[in-house]
């Protein structure tokens, strides 16, 4: 195995390209593990955190421009992200130890497809873009259809994701994220569940985004929760109509963290309660 | 499999070593510098017993490819005493009979010099979210607490001004 540290997209990609036994990573908190657990060793490591496009998180043009390798520690640091996307970066947060903070990131999180990714859900209900860097170029696809199942994406032969962009909340606008594990720390999601609310001036519901993590092969819309909440303000026929729907939009599993059933109920009600504090974030940012 | 020529600055020491790409950073610390106070507990990022502070962040070295140590900053265990004087919160561990078998001691050192570079002065709370991701099969977590309260107390204290 060879290790390589490029200060560049291109080059990155030149040397993925180059090698189909190659492989990216940032802050290999995922792949260590794996190589450890008997899976085939890269032929190449190509370390993405000496490029700094990919480590920067800026503000441009009324969006959020994340890096895919910066680490989830830059991310809860970072006042003004946290002000703008506070569920985004309460999931980044729930990543594993501090020790996992200072390396996992958003990119990693999604590229190594866990179908409990906590980041993920979050990611969905903001509408995030993952800007895709290739032998051909760069293009840029909903971070939904990055993700195909269990440990697969959409990547190409050569590909990387170099970026995540996510629009600035309009005013009125914020999102949440639960996650529901046995312990207080150091535990992979049962069930994440992800709100994002947008109120009006009057404080209506003007629409409603949640996706769910770990309760399907890839993270799961919910997308009747907008036309049960939006048009009035938030109250309880609308919550419980919504974690309804939260529940029925699960394909979980039956393992060791939990039952389908168990699965099932615990989805609808930390959608209700994303959705409750998302809400309340809303309302604090007219 | 080739050789990679590392520079790093270790405990404020300039080091330089070679590595291989399939070697941790806790590999090339322990086996090629003799940096043994750093441990080897689960070498997949669970237990915190490799825990040292890369780039001012606190990182477990068995998930760092040993070739990262190039150009970065590291500060081990070894780097934690001032000489033959203890660390603050090495001696609270000691008043504070804060281990037993001493395996997880140093990442919860450093895990403690982490937390209180950034926070001198947190609630129990954040004491155990700051050692979450430590492990230790002996104490039961209450005394390393403490003693990482008594220690932070006692640095607050003792800041000059």
């Amino acid at each position: 195995m060879h290790y390589a540290a490029p200060a560049s997209v291109e080059e990155a990609v030149g040397l993925l390209s180059g090698d189909p036994q190659a492989r990216p990573y940032a802050g290999s908190t995922d792949l260590i593990p794996q190589l450890r657990g008997g899976r085939p060793e890269p032929s190449l490591l190509v370390d993405l955190k000496n490029i700094p496009r990919l480590t920067d998180i800026r503000s441009e043009n009324g969006a959020w421009i994340i890096g895919a390798a910066a680490p989830a520690a830059a991310l809860t640091e970072h006042r003004e992200l946290t002000s703008d996307l506070p569920g985004l970066v309460e999931a980044a947060a729930l990543i594993g130890s501090d020790q996992i903070q200072s390396r996992a990131s958003l990119g990693g999180n999604l590229c190594n497809a866990s179908p409990a990714a906590d980041s993920v859900p979050a990611l969905a209900v903001n509408g995030a873009r993952a800007v895709i860097a290739g032998p051909d170029g760069e293009r840029t696809v909903p971070v939904t259809e990055v993700v195909t199942g269990p440990g697969q994406t959409s990547l190409g032969a050569g590909e990387l994701v170099a970026e995540l962009v996510i629009d600035r909340p309009a005013p009125g606008t914020s999102d949440a994220y639960l996650r529901f594990i046995p312990r207080t720390e150091m535990d992979i999601a049962v069930v994440g569940a992800a709100a994002r609310i947008s109120l009006d001036g009057e404080g209506a519901c003007r629409g409603a985004e949640v996706f769910l993590g770990a309760v399907a092969p890839t993270v799961a819309p919910v997308p009747e929760a907008s036309d049960l909440l939006a048009g009035g303000p938030i109250g309880e026929e609308g919550l419980r109509a919504a974690a309804a729907a939260a529940a029925a939009a699960c394909d979980p599993i039956d393992d060791k963290r939990g039952t389908v059933r168990y699965r099932r109920r615990v989805a609808g009600v930390l959608a209700r309660r994303a959705i409750v504090r998302a809400a309340a974030r809303a309302k604090e940012r007219p | 499999m080739s050789n990679i020529p590392v520079s790093a600055v270790i405990n404020g020491d300039p080091v330089e070593f070679l590595c291989r790409a399939d070697q941790t950073l806790l590999d090339a610390l322990r086996d090629t510098l003799g940096l043994i106070g750093t441990k080897e507990g689960c070498s997949t990022g669970d237990c915190g017993a490799c825990s040292v502070i890369m780039n001012g962040r606190l990182t477990c070295s068995c998930l760092a490819p040993a070739p990262e140590a190039d150009g970065a900053a590291i500060t081990t265990i070894e780097g934690l005493a001032d000489g033959h004087r203890l660390h603050p919160l090495q001696d609270a561990f000691l008043e504070g009979a804060a281990l037993q078998c001493g395996v997880c001691t140093p990442g919860f050192l450093m895990a403690a010099k982490a937390l209180l570079d950034r926070n001198p002065d947190p609630t129990e709370e954040e004491v155990r979210y700051g050692v979450a991701g430590n492990l230790c099969r002996c104490t039961g977590y209450d005394k390393i607490v403490r003693s990482i309260m008594d220690a932070a107390r006692e640095m607050r204290e003792n800041v000059p001004g």
